[in-house]
């Protein structure tokens, strides 16, 4: 009998003891974190803990002071050269987060264009497609992320969470290998919040691999495949879900749950 | 007893366009008065663009020129400035504004040179005007063009500027309304406008009330025009970008109603 031997998992998200600091202020104490394909990793905390600013250095709207973010084996808003690590120039950075989607706490939306226009500006002015391919590929989209009714509207006649779903739309439409969600939900009406985590159920369902930081835990518990939970900068404990949930290991986990889940 | 006497016939003569413009001088002058004042206005919006950017960079040095050149340029009197440029520069030998025939219309030097004057200090107004508006878009917005993979240009052009836009056209109206009556100024180097036709007129007619009179009403006819133009485009902007709506000129001259913004959240 040939025992078939279970290829090692591939990391395809890596980072690797990143430090930050805001001045003097340290928001990321040796961060380290390992996402495969198709992953759906929830990241937890209390405010401040640095959950966001450790999405925001993944797709390099913050530089890192040490350590290194790699996607794919390519590090992410630097080059080695010599040894030496040097910043990427602006249009390799762009380049870079082409393959990384972003949806905003505050969905910052462009006010100016419409839902389709919203969606549409980053393949036409930036993966170069013509109008007609985007505009489709746009419609499609909203229809997945059920809006398929308000292609034509501005970003002022749209609740709240209709808004973050073209926000949703509008990163997949650059089709990016993997998606970050910066408290999609936390600024929306609760009656809203149900919408937007559907939708983010249907992405991770469909394969996308996904880094999420929400205070939903219901959401959590049912979407994520990994829990992380950060305080004061640092990862505290790194588990399954259903391991995280039932049984945390490390106090400050366990506080947290008892408090939030109350 | 001193008798008030107003030539009525040379003031209808020359406040009425029909009549006014059979006069070389004044047609020829007020076409330069036009097209001074646009393409200064053009020199100024390209200037105060580039300066905006400069004034917002990260490189201290480019933030630095740019610093310099509005202070200087708002800090000194405009007059002074087209000496400058007209004698200064040609009597040291740097430029010495010949006439220059482009793309069929003839440029004479003078105009050139209060064309580069006007345009370079208004540079400096619209540098501030320009920067004003880029700053008032919510920094979420620069990020979100560049979380979908945007270069600084693309999103500069393609999601800050029509927003910016917004904050920067009405001032910008009032910067070509203030253009239009700076053109006189030109008059000092000798220009050929339409305020310096007027002059040569009343050299000849020695009647200054009547003249000066009738040519500022030609000044406030172009500035009233311009007012209509101005509005139709900020009403224009508005609807089509769908944020804000303003009142009517006529309501916001009455007051009474604030001028409302919608919330995009």
């Amino acid at each position: 009998m040939i025992e078939a031997v279970a290829p090692e998992p591939r990391i395809f998200l890596e980072v690797s003891h990143l430090q930050k600091w805001f001045g003097a202020h340290h928001v990321l104490r040796d961060v380290s974190l390992a996402v495969q394909r198709r992953q759906v990793i929830c990241i937890v905390g209390p405010s401040g803990s640095g959950k966001s600013t450790l999405l925001r250095c993944i797709n390099h709207l913050e530089p890192i002071q040490e350590g290194a973010i790699r996607l794919g084996g390519q590090l992410i808003g630097y080059t080695e050269r010599r040894g030496r690590v040097i910043p990427k120039r602006d249009r390799e950075v762009a380049a870079d987060r082409r393959k990384i989607g972003m949806v905003f706490q505050r969905f910052n939306l462009f006010p100016h264009l419409t839902a389709l226009g919203n969606v549409t500006v980053a393949p036409i002015r930036v993966a170069r497609q013509p109008k007609l391919v985007a505009e489709e590929t746009a419609r499609t989209l909203l229809d997945r992320v059920g809006l398929g009714d308000s292609h034509w509207k501005y970003p002022y006649q749209l609740s709240g969470g209709q808004q973050q779903r073209v926000a949703i739309a509008r990163a997949l439409a650059m089709e990016p290998t993997v998606m970050l969600f910066d408290e999609a939900t936390s600024a929306l009406d609760p009656e809203m919040i149900g919408e937007v985590l559907d939708v983010m159920k249907k992405l991770a369902l469909d394969g996308m691999t996904m880094l999420v930081v929400t205070h939903e835990m219901g959401f959590a518990r049912e979407v994520a495949d990994h829990m992380v939970m950060m305080d004061a900068g640092q990862i505290v404990e790194e588990a399954p879900a259903a391991a995280f949930f039932d049984h945390p290991e490390s106090e400050r986990t366990r506080a947290f749950l008892s408090k939030i889940l109350r | 007893m001193l008798a008030v006497i107003f030539h009525w016939d040379t003031f209808f003569h020359y406040v009425w366009p029909p009549t006014a413009l059979q006069n070389p001088l004044i047609r020829s002058g007020l076409w330069v008065t036009i097209y001074m004042a646009v393409l200064a206005q053009l020199i100024g919006v390209i200037l105060g663009a580039v300066c905006a950017l400069m004034l917002l960079s990260k490189h201290r040095a480019l933030r630095w020129i740019a610093v310099v050149y509005v202070t200087y340029f708002r800090g000194t009197p405009v007059l002074v400035q087209l000496s400058l440029i007209y004698f200064g520069s040609a009597a040291i030998g740097i430029y010495q504004f010949p006439d220059l025939t482009v793309g069929g219309l003839m440029l004479p030097g003078i105009v050139q040179a209060g064309i580069l004057g006007l345009g370079i200090n208004e540079g400096a107004y619209m540098a501030e005007i320009i920067r004003a508006g880029i700053i008032s878009t919510e920094a979420g917005q620069m990020e979100a063009a560049k979380a979908l993979g945007m270069p600084f240009r693309t999103a500069m052009i393609w999601i800050i500027a029509p927003q910016a836009a917004k904050v920067i056209i009405p001032p910008l109206g009032n910067e070509f309304n203030n253009m239009l009556k700076s053109t006189t100024l030109v008059t000092v180097i000798g220009g050929i406008e339409l305020f310096n036709a007027f002059e040569q007129v009343n050299s000849v007619l020695f009647e200054p009330f009547e003249l000066f009179l009738a040519v500022s009403f030609y000044y406030l006819a172009l500035t009233i025009a311009w007012g209509f133009v101005q509005s139709r485009i900020e009403a224009g902007l508005g609807e089509r970008k769908g944020i804000e709506r303003r009142p009517s000129t006529l309501r916001r001259l009455l007051g009474g109603t604030r001028v409302s913004r919608v919330s995009s959240r």
